[in-house]
Parts: structure tokens; C-alpha cells; sequence
């Protein structure tokens, strides 16, 4: 069925069990993202501490691939060194940008791989990168310094 | 002798033969016949409107309303002739009651604009506005009838009202003598639900209107494709419609309006073709519909639309109408078998149109807008443009199927197998 390419199992298991769900103190910066056409949103806390990311807590509402994409990122960068999830969110931006034609750096990704096929429906990126834009925010207003050109952090 | 004619019913369309006309429905999505139930949104177009377009560039094209030409003879006449078809359409007085317009949007920025500049500039009383008067609109807006009275509204001081949606999703007119009071100038709503698929009345809010004073305009956005609609009859003061639901190519739509209130409103856009003479200091301007017809208009598009008019005349618009009505009816029931479907708005066909928005338990309407697509089954998932209607029910989003004169009723089925299969996926 050519929907697996979207719907991967990973996606699917994301969004019926998602992890580390829910808002927590304490954080040092928050970012509540809308994606306007179909109102998904999705609220993102971060706290640093020591160049890492401590936690990241997230509560949304919206499609199934908004709400995994915020599980996958909870997993990916929760407990990394700061420069890691940047690294992390730059290549996930760069997969979602791709029109499926970008490899995909799974060492880097982890099981954010699974959102390879969302870019091949322009449609639907927003909806996986809606919590990924919140992560970059929440760590800006957090004091973090992200290279939003693309460099090393 | 005058003969009396009992009215018939219309006779039952011939859907398989309408869908022949609609080259765009023969074409495979994703590996599966398309099956388009997304006409509220746009409306695909016969091979009759694609044909009068490209014959109109291919063989007629020159500018109009200014060229001695005969190129620009002839596409004055058929520019002109589009305007003409879609007076008679709607059963409209005068053609020069008929502002072509790009869209719906645009027709209901005009009147709005109107009656800022009548403020600012000290225009005809009935379209001043200060603190104290009242724009009238319901909560079951599209944004279109929202958002320009809300700036109307911040811009002048006036103060915005509503009527609310009952339960099952239905005007709520209890209020209508309250709400529409002495201070009201304008009472601006939709006839049928761009959401919900209500057919809203219009009597009791006309009539209301006309003791206070006060003017109505009705966003025919969903009504008019789909059904006979007369102006004059509706007792409106405008009308508000656009061709890509129709039949007709975006870029075209049409704001009927009342002449004599057409003649005291100020002009739109300033710019060629709306004047009556220009001197450095100051400019006079054409009668109306031209006064609000700056520059070089959508002339092929307009052509396009006085054949999707002739078009839908042919089929002829109370079989359409019926038609719509059998395969609405006939949908109600089958999604009533779907476990988790919720609908929102009226569950009969009494005073509804071919509109279905719906919840799916459990499953965001994206994901089965996504899933029903991988099928072929096109429909509109989203806040549609309205949502204040989807706060009013407590949902961010639905999933909305629509209906027009080429869905069989075949295609309810293909959606409801396709929502069995949405329900696998995210089970």
C-alpha cells in the first residue's frame, strides 16, 4: 500500500504511545507554534543545562504526523548535548525540504528517519516540522545559540 | 388563452452523461479512480467552459471596453454577453446590476469598502457608519463575511454583532429583533454554510432588516451553483457568488446588487476604465457596473463564466438541485453507518445542500483526508475557512465532503469504504 511510505509503523506507534508527553517545570524557554491552515499547534518547553538539552516537554493537538513528530524529537534530543539535537534538527529540516530526494542521516535522525516519505507530500511537512520549529525557538528564548543559517552551533 | 403550467418535477439527471462533459473525471488518483467531493472548495469545469475559454484566446482576444478594433469589438461583446448570461442566471433585473468581481471575497470587500469611504468621505447616509451603529453577521461565516467587517468595524467605530448557531447546526434567529435593531446598518450572512451545508431563511431577516432600515447582504458562495437562485425574489440588497464553484475559472466572481444602491455607492479600485473624465485636479466616474471595474478586468475568465452559466441552464438547475439533494440524503444514511462519525450540522435534507462535515473518533481529519486521497477520494479536511463554527462545535478541524450535479451516488460508497479503510490505519 503506497501510504506506508507516509504512515510508517514507527509514525504510527509515535503517535498511539507518545513519549515523554506533557509540559514540565522547569524550563527555561517555551514556544507555542499554529500552523494556520489546519489550526494543529503544538507548545515546546526546553531547558539547558551544562550544553545539553535537559528535557524537552511538549503538549499539541492536530494529525497524527504533527503529534509523532513531537514524540520523535522528545526521544532525539532530550538528554543530547545542545550541538547534537541542533545538528539533529538541521538534518531533519534538510530531509523535510528534500522532495524525498535527500538520504537520510540516521545516525543523526534516529527514528525521525520514519518521516522520509512525509516530504514527498508538500502538504503534510508542515505538520512534521511544526514541533521541529518550535525545538529551534524554545531553545533561542531559552539563551541557546542556534546558527539558523546552518553552521555548527 | 393564457395555459396553466402545473409545476413538474424536473427530470431525474442523467449523472452518467454529465460526468462526459468533465474531461478532469475520467483521470486516475493515485492508482484509483478520482472520486471528487470537494466541489465546495472549487468545482471541476465541463469541456464547454475549457472550450470558451481557449477559443475565446485563440480567436478573440483583444482588450475591451476601449478598442475600436473589431478584436476588441469582440471581446467587448462577449464580455459583456457573460454579464447578460449571469443576470439572467440569477434572475437579475438589469445586467448593469452585475459588478464582475475575482471572487466572492472581493465582491464583499466592495460593498465593506463602500462604506468606508462613505464614512470617511461623507457618502450616502445609508452606508455612513459611526460609534453606536451595527454590522449584523452569524457565527456561521466564512471568513470572507468575517474578517472585512471586523477591520469595517475597528475602522469606524461601529460595533460588530452575531447571530449564533443552535445545536443542530442552524441559524439561531430568536434573537433576530434584538439583534437586529434601529441602530443596524447592514445584516451581512451566508445562504448556505460553506461547513455545515444549512440553508439559512431569508424572509423573516429581510423583512426585519426593511423595518429597521438596515441593508442585507447574502454570501451566495454555496447557493447559487447549486441550486435556482433568484435575487429579486430573495429580497437581498446584494449578492455575493464566484465562478470556480460554478463551473466557471477562478478569477471570476460577481456582486449583484440593488442599481440604485449601485449608483450611490463610491467607487472600488481607481484606475482605467472606471471614469467618466479625468483632469490632474479631479476625476468623474462611469454608472456602475464600470465605476467599479478599474482595469483591464478578467475578460477570458468572465467568457469562461457565461458558459459554465449556459452550461449549468442546460442541466438545468432544479434537477441539479434535486440530484444534490437525493445524493445528500443518501450520504447522510450511509455515514450514519460509520462507527466514531459525527456530523455537524442538519442530519436531513430539509434545508441543507450537498455539504458534509464530519468527525471520525479518535482520528485527526487530515490523517483521513490523507488516507481517503491515497484511494482517490478528494475531500477538504481543515477549519474551511470558518472557524468560528468549528470552536462552536469544539473541534480544531473536520473532514467535509461535498456533493454537485456529476457525484454518483457510488462515490458516497467509495467514501465510506475509504473511511472503513482510514479507521484500519488508525486503529
Amino acid at each position: 500500500m503506497q501510504l506506508d511510505g507516509l504512515y510508517q509503523e514507527i509514525i504510527l506507534d509515535h503517535w498511539k504511545h507518545p513519549r515523554g508527553r506533557g509540559l514540565r517545570e522547569p524550563y527555561g524557554g517555551e514556544s507555542h507554534q499554529v500552523n494556520p491552515t489546519c489550526g494543529d499547534e503544538v507548545t515546546v518547553r526546553v531547558r539547558l543545562a551544562d550544553g545539553t538539552v535537559a528535557d524537552l516537554s511538549y503538549e499539541g493537538l492536530g494529525c497524527s504526523i504533527s503529534q509523532a513528530s513531537a514524540s520523535v524529537l522528545h526521544e532525539q534530543v532530550s538528554g543530547r548535548p545542545l550541538a547534537e539535537a541542533l545538528a539533529a534538527h538541521r538534518a531533519f529540516t534538510e530531509l523535510m525540504g528534500g522532495r524525498g530526494q535527500v538520504e537520510p542521516d540516521e545516525e543523526r535522525l534516529g527514528d525521525a528517519v520514519a518521516f522520509a516519505g512525509v516530504a514527498r507530500y508538500p502538504a503534510r511537512i508542515k505538520c512534521a516540522l511544526l514541533a521541529w520549529v518550535a525545538f529551534q525557538d524554545a531553545v533561542i528564548r531559552s539563551g541557546g545559540t542556534v546558527d539558523v543559517a546552518g553552521g555548527a552551533a | 388563452m393564457t395555459a396553466i403550467t402545473i409545476p413538474q418535477p424536473p427530470p431525474p439527471l442523467d449523472v452518467a452523461a454529465v460526468r462526459a462533459d468533465f474531461p478532469i473525471l475520467t483521470r486516475p488518483v493515485n492508482g484509483h479512480p478520482l472520486v471528487y467531493l470537494d466541489s465546495a472548495n472549487t468545482s471541476q469545469k465541463p469541456r464547454s467552459v475549457l472550450h470558451a475559454v481557449a477559443e475565446h484566446y485563440a480567436r478573440h482576444n483583444g482588450n475591451v471596453s476601449r478598442s475600436v478594433h473589431t478584436l476588441g469589438t469582440e471581446a467587448t461583446e462577449a464580455y459583456e454577453a457573460a454579464r447578460a448570461k449571469v443576470a439572467r442566471f440569477i434572475g437579475a433585473p438589469a445586467a448593469t446590476e452585475v459588478v464582475f468581481t475575482k471572487n466572492s471575497t472581493e465582491a464583499i470587500n466592495l460593498v465593506a469598502y463602500a462604506f468606508l469611504a462613505a464614512t470617511v468621505g461623507g457618502g450616502d447616509p445609508r452606508f455612513r457608519l459611526g460609534p453606536g451603529d451595527q454590522v449584523v453577521i452569524s457565527e456561521m461565516e466564512h471568513h470572507s463575511n468575517i474578517v472585512p467587517w471586523q477591520l469595517l468595524c475597528e475602522r469606524t467605530g461601529a460595533t460588530l454583532r452575531w447571530f449564533p448557531i443552535t445545536d443542530d447546526g442552524r441559524l439561531d434567529l430568536s434573537e433576530l429583533d434584538r439583534l437586529v435593531d434601529e441602530r443596524t446598518k447592514l445584516v451581512s450572512y451566508v445562504h448556505m454554510s460553506n461547513i455545515l451545508g444549512t440553508i439559512n431563511p431569508t424572509d423573516p431577516v429581510v423583512a426585519r432588516a426593511r423595518q429597521v432600515g438596515a441593508l442585507v447582504l447574502l454570501d451566495c458562495s454555496q447557493s447559487v451553483p447549486h441550486g435556482p437562485v433568484d435575487v429579486a425574489g430573495l429580497g437581498a440588497d446584494f449578492v455575493a457568488f464566484t465562478g470556480h464553484k460554478m463551473c466557471g475559472p477562478t478569477g471570476i466572481g460577481a456582486l449583484w446588487g440593488r442599481a440604485e444602491l449601485l449608483a450611490a455607492m463610491p467607487p472600488f479600485l481607481g484606475g482605467g476604465s472606471m471614469i467618466e473624465t479625468v483632469t490632474m485636479e479631479r476625476s468623474s466616474y462611469a454608472p456602475a457596473p464600470m465605476k467599479f471595474e478599474a482595469g483591464t478586468p478578467p475578460i477570458a475568465q468572465a467568457v469562461g463564466l457565461g458558459a459554465a452559466v449556459d452550461y449549468l441552464s442546460r442541466v438545468d438547475m432544479h434537477a441539479v438541485k434535486a440530484h444534490e439533494r437525493e445524493v445528500t440524503e443518501y450520504a447522510l444514511a450511509a455515514l450514519a453507518t460509520v462507527p466514531g462519525l459525527r456530523i455537524f450540522g442538519p442530519t436531513t435534507g430539509e434545508d441543507r445542500g450537498g455539504i458534509i462535515s464530519f468527525d471520525l473518533a479518535g482520528v485527526h481529519p487530515h490523517d483521513v483526508g490523507q488516507v481517503l486521497d491515497a484511494g482517490g477520494v478528494e475531500v477538504r479536511v481543515g477549519h474551511h475557512c470558518a472557524r468560528p463554527v468549528c470552536a462552536r462545535f469544539g473541534v480544531a478541524a473536520t473532514t467535509r465532503a461535498s456533493f454537485y450535479l456529476y457525484n454518483p451516488r457510488d462515490e458516497v460508497d467509495a467514501l465510506v469504504q475509504g473511511l472503513a479503510r482510514v479507521r484500519k490505519v488508525f486503529g
